[in-house]
């Protein structure tokens, strides 16, 4: 018997089937039980052929290896610093990693690079088995983030924020006259004129809420030109 | 430690008399009121000012009157701060943060007589009413001081007090009389952050996680202050304090225009 | 447990209950998802005039660190009735029923999250009582499944729960106040219904073999009732995301 009980683009629970058959392959947030494939999180359902597939419309950030993330130093220590990257896990940045030259605490102190309550954009590099995240900030684009604002939006509404091929973010950027960086993790860099920021950090909480009205665009532009 | 950028990036626009979320300084967030939400309180609200919502329910009981005041009804407020409300809420017994909020709410409604606690005497020496207050914060966006004085204030004003059974000597809680809770006028709270010098009205938690204090002011409809009560490590020129009597008057006369709408 | 002091002489009348529903019908119930923006999660449901908040917070960091566990996640429950919830003004605070339903509500729940894949996190349920009407602990249970999924949390199901009895020698499902005080039995039951899994089960009173039985199969029937409320409530809050999202190509939730 083969069969998908869904339809493509149905909002699916956890638990919920979605076809039963060995031939189909589960993706995303699909897990197969027997002769089964169900849903384990909220989230949209693709049936593009034998793949059956499902995103996520919410959950916490979870590290993966290769993911661009913004973080925050908490501490320093003699090897390195250590950085919240809203996710259950502390990430730990070694001194090795923090810039492409080699860092000699001879002549340098480690808060000339990354000092405590400093936002850096990092790396992903590894996962290790007892859960700690190491982090790389040694090649460019990776840094300081110096000065500007950090907002958090839910990591599963970054590809909104972003738009097609980065239609949004290039929007706000051209209209704001602001660097806007944004981390896989939720967290936003904003920097510019203060009131700038300002106006970028309501639109970015907009698109978050309102991503699904029609007419968004128009409204972000209205809003990037002075209006309500 | 390095400088804290988005302090700086507040700071910066509260000097041009902005807010991050597109508000003035002495502007409040969208507040609404609902009354009598819970089915078994004396009378109750729900409070929301922005995001931030509070549950504020009144129940009544027979106690013992106080020894040095008799004829009087006595006032009990209690407040809750749920790890529900807020990431940063831990469960165990009442924070310093859950007391100080449940004392300066007390002392806003008791220091203004606004409960008449002479009517709440059923015997003297014997018998007296005695009013709870509980706040319970359901979602915490900054400033649950301003929210749960509002919801006090609008629980008592629709509080009917409850049947007694006086040959039982029993509160029949599911028998609500007809007879309102006795108030005298309604006092209210307008609380200020300060953030690198600047003042400003109603701080929202990400404000609350950058400013340095806050001055809280509870007024009645006659002018007059019933509480204050300063918070956090910031200071506070006299001047400033000054100014911010008039402005939380001024700001009073808008909340106790919610209050008489709904 | 009958003839107590206040009982009503009668519970059913005419095959009837006193709230006018028949033995085997549900109180009317709403539940909806994402009340709280704090939480990771959250949902509230109302059954008859039982009232009730589910927030979630987590996967996040443990404290204290040694708590945590090397291969999965810890989930600790709170259950909490407000002050004002009960006829009576009940002391805030946790009472040992409180610590008891918080023990049980959290081990009904595990079954469904995949804790293995959030090792040495900690999954935080808190529950909020608003208002008393009986069946408190089921509701929340119900309410909780529709909170971890809110918050995105991987589960291999939804857990739904309900409570039934005895009331007047019948059989009733989801007792309301008076009958819940002066019934002979109460049989609340949580369930994952994919697989026909048990996650929470208690009873007292006095009842045959027979009895619990039916009692428990008049449980799942309520069950899978509940958990297309529950798909709705899930189904509601994200249905206006639906339209915003990119092509599956666009994506690598992995």
């Amino acid at each position: 018997m083969e069969k998908v009980f869904v339809n493509d683009k149905d909002i699916v629970i956890p638990g919920e089937p979605l076809a039963e058959g060995f031939d189909f392959l589960p993706a995303g947030k699909a897990f197969r039980e027997d002769e089964k494939i169900f849903a384990s999180t909220i989230g949209l359902v693709y049936v593009k052929g034998r793949v059956i597939k499902v995103i996520p419309l919410a959950g916490k950030y979870m590290p993966k290896r290769g993911d661009i993330v913004i973080g925050k130093v908490t501490n320093i220590g003699h090897s390195g610093w250590t950085l919240d990257i809203d996710c259950p896990y502390l990430a730990d940045l070694n001194i090795g990693e923090a810039s492409s030259e080699y860092i000699d605490l001879r002549k340098a102190s480690m808060n000339q690079f990354f000092d405590i309550g400093d936002y850096a954009l990092t790396e992903v590099t590894a996962i290790s088995e007892g859960m700690f995240v190491k982090l790389t900030a040694k090649y460019r684009p990776y840094r300081r983030l110096v000065g500007g604002t950090i907002i958090k939006v839910s990591p599963t509404k970054i590809p909104r924020i972003i738009g097609k091929a980065g239609s949004m973010i290039k929007m706000l950027k051209d209209h704001s006259n602001c660097d806007i960086t944004v981390g896989q993790n939720g967290l936003i860099w904003i920097k510019g004129d203060a009131e700038k920021q300002a106006l970028v950090s309501r639109i970015i909480k907009v698109i978050e809420k309102e991503s699904h009205l029609p007419g968004l665009t128009d409204k972000i532009k209205h809003m990037l030109e002075g209006g309500k | 430690m390095g400088i804290d950028s988005i302090k700086s990036y507040m700071s910066e626009l509260l000097k041009k008399g902005q807010r991050e979320d597109g508000r003035k300084i002495f502007d409040y967030r969208k507040i609404e009121v609902e009354v009598n939400p819970l089915a078994r309180a004396c009378g109750s609200a729900r409070v929301r000012i922005g995001e931030t919502e509070v549950l504020v329910g009144v129940k009544m009981d027979v106690t013992k009157p106080y020894p040095d005041s008799p004829d009087d009804g006595t006032l009990m407020v209690n407040a809750e701060l749920i790890p529900l409300a807020n990431p940063d809420f831990e469960p165990g017994p009442p924070s310093p943060q859950s007391v100080e909020l449940a004392r300066v709410v007390d002392r806003g409604i008791r220091e203004s007589g606004a409960i008449d606690t002479a009517k709440l005497c059923i015997t003297p020496k014997e018998k007296v009413w005695t009013v709870f207050i509980d706040i319970y914060p359901m979602n915490d966006d900054g400033n649950l001081l301003d929210a749960a004085a509002l919801g006090a204030i609008v629980a008592l004003k629709h509080a009917y007090i409850p049947k007694y059974d006086e040959k039982e000597e029993k509160v029949l809680y599911k028998e609500l009389t007809k007879e309102k809770l006795p108030l005298t006028c309604l006092p209210v709270m307008t609380t200020f952050g300060k953030l690198d010098g600047n003042v400003f009205l109603d701080a929202s938690r990400r404000e609350e996680k950058s400013y340095d204090g806050r001055l809280s002011i509870a007024t009645l409809e006659n002018g007059a202050i019933s509480a204050m009560q300063k918070g956090e490590a910031g200071t506070f020129t006299e001047k400033e304090v000054f100014e911010l009597l008039g402005t939380a008057i001024e700001k009073g006369k808008e909340l106790r225009g919610l209050i008489k709408k709904v | 447990m009958g003839g107590k002091f206040g009982a009503p002489d009668k519970m059913i009348i005419g095959g009837k209950r006193l709230d006018g529903r028949k033995p085997d019908e549900l109180r009317p119930i709403t539940i909806k998802a994402g009340v709280i923006p704090s939480a990771d999660g959250s949902a509230e449901i109302t059954q008859g005039e039982t009232k009730i908040v589910v927030a979630v917070y987590g996967p996040r960091e443990v404290f204290p660190k040694h708590m945590s566990i090397a291969d999965r996640a810890c989930v600790e429950c709170r259950y909490d009735m407000a002050s004002f919830s009960t006829p009576e003004r009940s002391r805030p605070g946790m009472s040992r029923r409180s610590t008891e339903i918080s023990k049980i509500m959290a081990e009904a729940l595990m079954p469904a999250i995949y804790l293995e894949k959030y090792p040495k996190t900690k999954i935080d349920i808190y529950v909020e009582v608003t208002n008393a009407n009986a069946g408190t602990r089921c509701a929340a249970i119900t309410a909780a499944s529709v909170a971890l999924a809110d918050a995105g949390i991987e589960m291999r199901d939804m857990v739904v729960a309900v409570a039934s009895g005895k009331v007047d020698g019948k059989l009733v499902l989801d007792m309301f106040e008076i009958e819940d005080n002066f019934g002979s039995a109460d049989l609340p039951l949580a369930y994952m219904l994919r697989k026909g899994e048990i996650t929470l089960l208690q009873m007292d009173g006095e009842l045959t073999k027979e009895e619990i039985q039916e009692l428990v199969e008049m449980n799942i029937e309520a069950c899978k009732k509940i958990y297309a409320m529950q798909k709705k409530a899930l189904q509601d809050k994200y249905s206006v995301e639906k339209k915003a999202m990119p092509d599956a190509g666009e994506e690598n939730g992995n």
